[in-house]
């Protein structure tokens, strides 16, 4: 009931709270609604069944570059080219997964899979003449609604919120599905899963499939709210660390994870930038990586685990 | 033909310093099975020590891998002591985002005490050549190949011929074993991974009479580091050796193949092969 | 009628003779036990027939069909089923979530699943333990949950590897009955076991494997008197004198 009140309350106040802020925090709100919901995406193959991937980008790029294409040279809404977008990025996830789970890649093995496919989508993109090369892709501005382009960041903060719940839903679902108890399973143990009948090389192509076909979206956001498309930018490896640092910090294998994560992370950001920068560059990013390490020698199971696991020790819980 | 054999020359002589480059991952690596995400920041940490005694004082980079080789061990040394120590049982990701912090910390306060511009180390000799038959060979070059062979021989004769190297060498082969006979393991991870930085340290100096960099080159030499060391079988310093060579070459053929701005695809797709046909590396005979 | 049959099966680990030409049939509601010393090849011959390595030579056929080449999903969901010697829990998942991944073998829907999970849970003597994390496990309990969760996907044939190794005699005692049950609702049981007490309590008939052959065949109570037996658990030595 507490907990029913506390969404209601909460949910009712992200909905107003935008015509509140000023544009910074408009544009704070929107990043972390954007990265938790990547984050969302990286879980269910990281989190979830836990393969690693330092290779999201590719399916973000995917995402992104598909859609923006398809709008400017067939006039495509990317509405649309996002379905698009994210069925290529499965399709290229079923091809990395097929290679490394059929040749049994595990741990940093897989993780070294994912960044050579990766790196070299961003050596293919920066030669592709259609995607600009190193100049990169500009979109042309034409405030049109149908053409995901909105005046002022409201819309772009109903929409990040939207994906983030819609994520957040997606995976509320597997995690009550067969497909869940699966992944945690193979997670815990590959071999023990496959004696009690869990087809393990099948499970993990599913939740690649689905983790690049939701990461994917991200990317058409992406593209509608910057403008402009870089390999070096959207297909670098640190591009890649952005998607999954945030789940790993929030706790992996936890809905809210990817989100305590992205919150957290982005105030860190938007704190190191504020008090410490002043005019430094790479100051904010040194503060950073030094949160970054506290976080993990302190809280090596993420932040939300740790939280919960207090919350039950405390003496006098009435749960 | 001549322009593939200047390739592959040029190959070479760059793989020189990313086989030593490499040993310093392999040997972090196989003594703490703890893979270093932020060694090609420590190798740009020794481009700009280079680059600073070379402005500020005129030392030769040659001269001044001596003092940068140094500066890294101890960098090393205290990342081992600090970090790293702390989080050798704790999860894969953990000790990978471990290492992800270190390394967005080196290399942003590079971009605060530098800048992001590329710099240069110009010396005297930086654009000398001369000529065996058709192939021309970079002075500059071949300096630092004949150096990191040097240097690689020198770790060789270390791990081999002194006590100290041996105990490395024990670790490596068997943590728990190392153990049990008595091995002080702490002293020995701090040696193997400030060895291994000193390594990767050295090696950044001796790239930059011919190599401009910038803060942000850390990481493309990180995932360099990477590749080779798979190609040439995680944790087997020969392997990784002969990795560096392997892909230098590569790398080289490719630009000539391909475009010079494509050349790292071809070593991304050898990984990839290994990875699927060959895990343990090249030179490493399975289990 | 023979359920699972196996022909000259035989596992090479580079030049080493794992097991060697091995031939037995186990037939529909038999308990059969399969023992032999250390190092004899009997786990390796439970990994050929769950599908966790291929036979060099030889077929494995289970109701009639081949099964070499098969995964060990696919062994498992035709009702063959098996059981780690180290018991491997999810360590971070609950007791009762650890059998529900057995039973969504059978059912789609986790409702059904949770159903039959709590069903075998109570079965195993572990419903207690059901929101224990599998981490904080004891021994015993970790090899009960590894029986339960092997139970739960329906078997036909069950394969248990070492269920005994490492409990004290009331435990063994305790486990003992709970396999007994589980043959007597008309499960085929085939079991490696070190601990000979168990053997003897509970198989009908008993395969003995030395250096990855078998040396002999029959009642418990016929094969612990065999002479190759001896020879193999003790030694040549003290069986020599006799000779």
């Amino acid at each position: 009931m507490l907990r029913l009140g506390l969404g209601a309350v909460s949910g009712a106040a992200l909905l107003i709270l935008p015509f509140w802020i000023p544009s910074t925090w408009q544009n704070l709100l929107i990043t972390t609604f954007y990265y938790a919901y990547l984050g969302q995406a990286w879980n269910i193959l990281g989190g979830y069944a836990g393969q690693l991937s330092l290779g999201h980008a590719a399916f973000f790029a995917i995402g992104a570059y598909t859609s923006a294409v398809l709008a400017s040279q067939y006039g495509l809404s990317p509405w649309l080219g996002m379905f698009v977008g994210a069925g290529l990025a499965a399709l290229l996830s079923l091809g990395i997964g097929y290679l490394g789970f059929r040749f049994g890649l595990r741990g940093f093995y897989f993780i070294l899979l994912t960044l050579a496919a990766a790196e070299i989508c961003r050596l293919i993109a920066l030669h592709l003449p259609i995607l600009g090369g190193y100049t990169g892709l500009f979109i042309n501005f034409t405030p049109n609604p149908w053409q995901f382009q909105f005046q002022g960041k409201i819309p772009y903060y109903f929409i990040a919120l939207g994906f983030l719940c819609l994520a957040c839903g997606i995976v509320w679902l597997v995690q009550r599905s067969k497909l869940g108890s699966y992944l945690v399973a193979i997670r815990e143990d590959e071999d023990a899963s496959e004696a009690l009948g869990v087809n393990t090389f099948r499970y993990k192509m599913i939740a690649y499939a689905l983790s690049a076909a939701l990461t994917a979206p991200g990317g058409t956001f992406y593209a509608y709210f910057q403008f402009y498309l870089q390999p070096n930018t959207v297909l670098h490896i640190n591009h890649s660390v952005d998607i999954m640092i945030r789940p790993i910090v929030g706790g992996m294998g936890t809905i809210l994870g990817p989100v305590l994560g992205s919150f957290l992370l982005e105030l860190l950001g938007e704190f190191s930038r504020t008090y410490f920068a002043a005019g430094v560059a790479g100051l904010n990013v040194v503060i950073y990586g030094v949160l970054l390490i506290i976080v993990v020698l302190f809280l090596p199971r993420g932040v939300y685990p740790t939280l919960v696991h207090w919350l039950r020790q405390r003496p006098g819980d009435s749960r | 033909m001549t322009l593939y054999v200047q390739a592959i020359v040029n190959g070479l002589l760059v793989g020189g310093v990313y086989s030593l480059m490499a040993l310093g991952l392999s040997l972090i690596f196989g003594v703490m099975r703890v893979i270093n995400f932020a060694h090609g920041d420590m190798m740009v940490w020794g481009m700009y020590l280079s680059y600073w005694l070379f402005v500020a004082a005129g030392v030769d980079p040659y001269l001044s891998i001596l003092v940068t080789g140094s500066a890294i061990f101890l960098l090393g040394a205290v990342i081992q002591r600090g970090l790293v120590n702390r989080i050798l049982e704790a999860p894969h990701e953990m000790q990978i985002l471990l290492m992800l912090g270190v390394a967005l910390v080196l290399e942003n306060a590079a971009l605060m005490a530098w800048g992001p511009d590329p710099r240069r180390v110009n010396t005297s000799y930086g654009l000398s050549t001369f000529w065996l038959g058709p192939v021309v060979f970079d002075l500059p070059r071949v300096a630092t190949f004949a150096v990191a062979l040097v240097l690689a021989l020198g770790l060789y004769l270390f791990l081999r011929r002194t006590e100290l190297g041996r105990m490395i060498r024990a670790a490596s082969d068997n943590r728990i074993g190392a153990l049990l006979v008595g091995t002080d393991i702490l002293k020995v991870f701090t040696l193997a991974f400030g060895i291994g930085a000193a390594c990767v340290g050295a090696a950044g100096s001796l790239m930059t009479p011919f190599l401009p960099f910038s803060p942000s080159t850390g990481i493309f030499f990180t995932v360099t580091s990477f590749n080779i060391v798979i190609i040439g079988g995680m944790g087997s310093l020969l392997g990784a050796f002969v990795g560096g060579l392997l892909v230098g070459v590569s790398e080289s053929l490719g630009a000539v193949i391909l475009v010079p701005s494509l050349k790292e695809i071809v070593s991304f797709i050898l990984l990839i092969l290994i990875l699927l046909f060959r895990p343990q590396g090249l030179l490493r005979s399975s289990r | 009628m023979s359920l699972l049959t196996l022909a000259g099966v035989t596992k090479f680990f580079g030049g080493l003779r794992a097991v060697h030409r091995v031939s037995f049939q186990l037939s529909e509601g038999e308990m059969l036990g399969l023992i032999g010393p250390n190092g004899a090849g009997k786990t390796t011959l439970f990994h050929m027939i769950s599908g966790f390595l291929r036979p060099d030579a030889g077929t494995v056929t289970y109701a009639g069909k081949p099964l070499v080449g098969l995964r060990p999903h696919d062994i498992c969901q035709r009702g063959m089923v098996r059981t780690f010697q180290v018991a491997r829990p999810f360590l971070r998942l609950s007791v009762l979530e650890n059998v529900v991944v057995g039973a969504l073998e059978r059912v789609t829907h986790r409702r059904e699943a949770v159903a039959i999970a709590g069903e075998v849970l109570e079965l195993t003597g572990l419903a207690e333990k059901a929101g224990s994390m599998g981490q904080s496990l004891t021994l015993p309990d970790r090899k009960r949950l590894e029986l339960a969760r092997a139970l739960a996907t329906g078997p036909r044939v069950l394969l248990l590897d070492e269920v005994m190794a490492g409990l004290n005699p009331t435990e063994t005692g305790r486990l003992i009955d709970l396999i007994r049950a589980v043959h007597g609702r008309g499960i085929t049981v085939l079991l490696i076991e070190h601990v000979m007490k168990a053997v003897m309590a509970l198989s009908q008939r008993v395969l003995v494997l030395n250096y990855g052959e078998l040396i002999a065949e029959g009642p418990p109570a016929e094969v612990v008197r065999d002479r190759k037996v001896i020879e193999a658990y003790l030694g040549e030595d003290s069986a020599g004198p006799e000779t």
